[in-house]
C-alpha cells in the first residue's frame, strides 16, 4: 500500500476493574488504506478505538501517528492530529440545527475559520452527502444523521476516519453510497478504519482486516481473499450453526390490527398511520425498518402502553383488546419482550426473580391475593435460567448485572415460559452475540411451531430473513402489506425502508406482470 | 393617573426580583441542572446584601456580596449534584431549607435596622417628563442591571459560542462529553450564574423593595421564579414578560381595595401561586410542545462514562 504506516499500535493493553479489554495488541493501518477492525460484542474493538481517540487511555504500550508518539489525552487532541470519528450512537443534539451541530463538533478556531455555513455546503456536495445546514437534527433521519457526523469530521481534513459500525443503522441503499464516500476518501489518502461484525461488507470494501477476539489479536488477514465462513471461525473461533426455519402451515388468525392510527408522544417521534397486519398461529411476521420510523410507537400500541381509539383496533383470537392496558392483554394471552432491557423490561436493581413477579406473576401463578409467594417465583426463574443457559451467579443477582446477551435470554424466556398465544418482541438480539442470537432465535422458531403468533420487530435483515415466515416494512409510521419472505429480497425491502412507497409498488406491479406469463 | 404611575412604578419593583432569580435559574436549567434551592439562594441574597450594605456603607458592596453568596450557595448545590452526583430534587430543596435557617441565624442581629430609601436614577430634563420620565428614566440601577441582564442571556444562549455549548450540555450530555466539552465544569459555572442572579434578586428584596431584613422575606418568590422558567418554556425574553406578568398580580392585590374590589386579602394574595399552579397546568397539556423546549437533560445526573 504506501511506505510508511499512519497509524501503529505496538503492545497496547488496557484493563478495566475485573476485565482485561485489550491485551497487547497490534496492528498497523497503512495511508489510504480501509482497515478493518473485526470482532464480536465485547471482543474490545470500542475499547481499542476509544484509545487511538483519545476518550480512553491505555495501561501501556505504544501508539505512533505518521511516525511520531501519539498518546491523546482528549478527543480535541486526537482531532488536531488528524484522526476523526464517527460514533456508532451518535453525538448530535436534536433540538439544536446541523450547523449548530457541526459547529460543536469542531474546534473554536476550525469553527470560524471561513463561513462554516458555506464550507458545510461545500464539503458535503463534494462528497455527495448531501445536508442542510438549517434543519433541525431531531427531524432527520438516521442516515442523514450519520452524515452529518462525516461532514463534520471531513471539514477538520482528517488522516484517518475511524468508523464505528456505521452501517447497523443504514438501509442497504444508504449503506452502498457510504462505501462510495469511503473509497472515494480512500483514494485521496485518507486511512479509514472500518469497525463492523459484517462480513459480507467487510470482504466488499476492506483490503486489510484485524480480528480480536476476547481483547486478544487472533490474527490479521486480507478479507477479499477469505470467505465469510472462515472470517467467521476466525472472529468467534468456533462454528456456528444458524437455527433452521421450518414451521407448520400457518393456522388460524391469533392477532389482528387493523387501521390503527397513533400520534407520538416523543418531540421527534413518529405518528403511526392506519397500521394493519395479520398474524396467524405458527407464523413470526417480522417488522423491518431503520429505527425512528414508528417501531416505539407500535410496541406501545400493541403492548398497550397506549390504548387505541377503538377496541376492535387490536383483536387476539377475535375478541377486541384494543382499549385494554397491558396487563389485561397479558392476562388475555399476550407476551411482550420491549427493547429497552433495562428500564422497560426488567427492573435494574430488582433480582431476577423478582423481575419474574413483573410479567408472570399472574400466568404463573408467582403471587396470590396480592402476597407474593417467593418460592415459586424462585423456582419459576430457576426454571427459565436452566432452560436458556443464562449465565448468572444465581437468580438472586440484579437484572443490570448480567450482560446484556444474558439478560436478554432471561426476559425473552420469563416471556416465552408464560406459553404465550402472542408475543410481540422488538430487537431480540440487538447487541447480543451469535451465539446467544441464536439461541433466542432457536426458542422464537420453537414457541412459533408449538401455535403461537409471533412478532418480531427487528432492524436486523439478516435475522428476520432467518426466522420470519412474512415481512412487513415500517417506514415513516406506515407498515407496508407484508409479503412471504421466500419473495423478498435484502434490495427490495431496503428500497422500501427508505421510505420510497412509490417504488416499492413499481417493483412488485414489475414482478407481477413478469410472473403473469408463467400462470397462463 | 397618579394612581397608575404608582401601581406601574409598583409593578416594577414586584418584578424585578423575579426577573433576576429566573434569568438565573434559566441558564442553570438550559445547562441541564435542575436546581430547586432559588428560593435558598435568595434569601441567602437578601441577608448578604444587607449586612454587607450595614456593614461597609455603600450599596454596590453589598450588591456584590449579596451575589457573592448566592453564587457560594450556588456552588454548594454544585459540589452536591455534579461532583457528589446526588440527587438534584431532594438537594434543591435541601438547600432551600438551609438557606431559610442560615439567613435566620446571620439576620438576629439585623433586624430593626432599616436603611434608607434606595436611589432612583435622576436625568434632568428626561427624569422631569410627566408620567414617562419616571417610569423609563426614574428607576433604580438595579432595574436596568435585570433588564441588560435579560438581553445579555438571550443575546449569549443565541448568538454565541459558549451559549451554543451550553444549551449542547443540557440537550445531551453524553454527546457533549463525547464530543470533548467538560460536562461538569460547564455546569459549574451555569449553576453558580443562577446562584449569583438569584443572591442579586435576594439583595433587591432586603435593600430596594422594603428596606429591611425580615426573616423569611423571600416569602415563595423563588419558587415563583422556578415556575416562571418553565411558563416561559425556557425563553428569556418571555422570562421579562412573566415576571412582569406576576409582578402585576401581587401590586393588584395591593391595590384591589383602592379599586374598590371587595375580595378577601387573603384570596388575592393566593393569586400568584394559583395563576401559577393554572399557567402550569395549561402549559403542560402540550407534552411534545414542552419537550420541544425543556433541555432534554434537565435533572438528570451525568456520569463520565469514560
Amino acid at each position: 500500500m504506501s511506505e510508511s504506516p499512519i497509524l501503529k499500535l505496538e503492545n497496547v493493553t488496557k484493563t478495566f476493574p475485573g476485565v482485561i479489554a485489550n491485551e497487547n495488541v497490534s496492528f498497523t493501518v497503512g495511508r489510504g488504506e480501509i482497515h478493518a477492525l473485526l470482532g464480536e460484542n465485547g471482543a474490545g474493538k470500542s475499547t481499542l478505538v476509544k484509545m487511538i481517540y483519545g476518550i480512553q487511555k491505555p495501561d501501556s504500550g505504544e501508539m505512533t501517528l505518521m511516525g511520531e508518539p501519539f498518546s491523546p489525552s482528549k478527543p480535541s487532541e486526537a482531532r488536531a492530529k488528524g484522526v476523526g470519528m464517527v460514533f456508532q450512537h451518535f453525538c448530535l443534539f436534536e433540538a439544536l440545527t446541523v450547523y449548530e451541530n457541526i459547529s460543536l463538533g469542531l474546534s473554536a478556531a476550525e469553527a470560524k475559520n471561513g463561513d462554516l455555513r458555506k464550507r458545510i455546503v461545500e464539503v458535503s456536495t463534494a462528497y455527495g452527502l448531501k445536508v442542510a445546514p438549517s434543519q433541525l437534527v431531531g427531524t432527520l433521519s438516521v442516515g442523514e444523521r450519520q452524515r452529518i457526523e462525516i461532514v463534520r469530521c471531513l471539514l477538520s481534513e482528517p488522516k484517518l476516519l475511524i468508523m464505528d459500525e456505521p452501517t447497523s443503522v443504514l438501509t442497504p441503499q444508504e449503506v452502498s453510497v457510504l462505501f462510495q464516500t469511503l473509497r472515494r476518501l480512500a483514494a485521496e489518502g485518507c486511512s479509514i478504519l472500518y469497525i463492523s461484525h459484517k462480513l459480507d461488507e467487510i470482504r466488499a470494501l476492506c483490503s486489510k482486516a484485524t480480528v480480536l477476539r476476547g481483547g486478544k489479536l487472533v490474527g490479521s488477514c486480507d478479507p477479499r481473499q477469505e470467505t465469510a465462513k472462515s472470517l467467521a471461525e476466525m472472529m468467534i473461533g468456533a462454528t456456528l450453526n444458524k437455527p433452521v426455519r421450518e414451521l407448520p402451515e400457518p393456522g388460524e388468525i391469533r392477532l389482528k390490527v387493523q387501521d390503527l392510527s397513533l400520534d407520538s408522544e416523543e418531540q421527534f417521534g413518529v405518528d403511526l398511520e392506519n397500521v394493519s397486519m395479520v398474524v396467524r398461529a405458527g407464523e413470526i411476521l417480522g417488522v423491518a425498518g431503520v429505527a425512528g420510523n414508528g417501531q416505539t410507537e407500535l410496541m406501545e400500541a400493541l403492548i398497550g402502553e397506549r390504548p387505541c381509539r377503538f377496541a376492535r383496533q387490536i383483536q387476539l383470537d377475535g375478541a377486541d383488546i384494543g382499549l385494554a392496558g397491558p396487563r389485561e392483554r397479558r392476562a388475555a394471552g399476550m407476551c411482550f419482550a420491549p427493547e429497552e432491557r433495562l428500564g422497560h423490561a426488567a427492573v435494574p436493581g430488582m433480582a431476577l426473580w423478582e423481575n419474574t413477579l413483573l410479567s408472570a406473576g399472574k400466568t404463573n401463578d408467582l403471587a396470590r391475593g396480592g402476597l407474593i409467594s417467593p418460592g415459586n417465583a424462585n423456582r419459576f426463574a430457576s426454571q427459565v435460567v436452566a432452560d436458556l443457559k443464562v449465565k448468572t451467579a444465581s437468580v438472586k443477582s440484579a437484572a443490570r448485572s448480567l450482560s446484556g446477551g444474558n439478560l436478554q435470554k432471561f426476559i425473552m424466556g420469563r416471556e416465552i415460559m408464560q406459553a404465550p398465544k402472542v408475543l410481540v418482541a422488538s430487537q431480540p438480539t440487538w447487541g447480543v452475540d451469535a451465539g446467544a442470537a441464536a439461541a433466542i432465535h432457536k426458542i422464537l422458531l420453537d414457541l412459533a411451531g408449538a401455535g403461537a403468533a409471533v412478532v418480531i420487530i427487528s432492524q436486523d435483515l439478516d435475522e428476520l430473513f432467518t426466522i420470519s415466515t412474512r415481512i412487513s416494512v415500517i417506514a415513516g409510521g406506515y407498515l407496508f402489506p407484508s409479503q412471504p419472505t421466500e419473495e423478498l429480497t435484502v434490495e427490495k425491502l431496503g428500497v422500501a425502508m427508505g421510505g420510497r412507497a412509490k417504488e416499492v409498488e413499481a417493483t412488485r406491479a414489475a414482478d407481477a406482470a413478469a410472473a403473469e406469463p408463467a400462470h397462463v | 393617573m397618579d394612581l397608575l404611575l404608582n401601581i406601574l412604578l409598583g409593578v416594577t419593583v414586584a418584578a424585578t426580583p423575579l426577573v433576576f432569580a429566573a434569568i438565573g435559574e434559566l441558564v442553570t436549567e438550559k445547562s441541564g441542572v435542575l436546581n430547586l434551592g432559588v428560593e435558598g439562594m435568595m434569601i441567602m441574597g437578601a441577608i448578604a446584601a444587607f449586612a454587607g450594605t450595614v456593614g461597609t456603607g455603600s450599596y454596590v458592596a453589598g450588591i456584590l456580596i449579596g451575589a457573592l453568596a448566592g453564587a457560594a450557595m450556588g456552588g454548594l448545590f454544585g459540589v452536591l449534584t455534579l461532583t457528589l452526583m446526588s440527587n438534584q430534587v431532594a438537594c434543591g430543596l435541601a438547600l432551600t431549607l438551609f438557606g431559610l435557617g442560615l439567613s435566620a441565624l446571620i439576620g438576629q442581629s439585623y433586624s430593626g435596622i432599616s436603611l434608607p430609601q434606595f436611589p432612583r436614577v435622576d436625568i434632568p430634563l428626561l427624569t422631569d417628563i410627566p408620567f414617562l420620565g419616571p417610569l423609563i428614566f426614574g428607576q433604580d440601577a438595579l432595574v436596568y442591571l435585570s433588564l441588560a441582564l435579560v438581553a445579555g442571556v438571550a443575546w449569549f444562549l443565541a448568538r454565541t459560542r459558549p451559549g451554543l455549548i451550553l444549551r449542547a450540555v443540557g440537550e445531551n450530555h453524553e454527546a457533549a462529553h463525547g464530543i470533548g466539552y467538560p460536562v461538569i465544569r460547564i455546569r459549574y459555572l451555569a449553576v453558580m450564574f443562577g446562584g449569583a442572579c438569584a443572591g442579586l434578586g435576594g439583595a433587591y428584596l432586603s435593600l430596594v423593595q422594603t428596606p429591611l431584613w425580615v426573616e423569611k422575606m423571600s416569602a415563595g418568590r423563588g419558587w415563583i421564579a422556578l415556575a416562571l422558567v418553565v411558563f416561559a418554556s425556557w425563553r428569556p425574553l418571555r422570562v421579562l414578560g412573566g415576571a412582569y406578568l406576576f409582578g402585576g398580580i401581587t401590586i393588584m392585590q395591593l391595590h384591589s381595595q383602592a379599586l374598590g374590589l371587595q375580595v378577601d386579602a387573603q384570596i388575592l394574595s393566593m393569586m400568584p401561586y394559583l395563576a401559577t399552579i393554572l399557567v402550569l397546568v395549561v402549559i403542560s397539556r402540550d407534552r411534545v410542545k414542552m419537550k420541544l423546549n425543556a433541555p432534554s437533560c434537565l435533572g438528570k445526573v451525568f456520569y463520565a462514562t469514560s
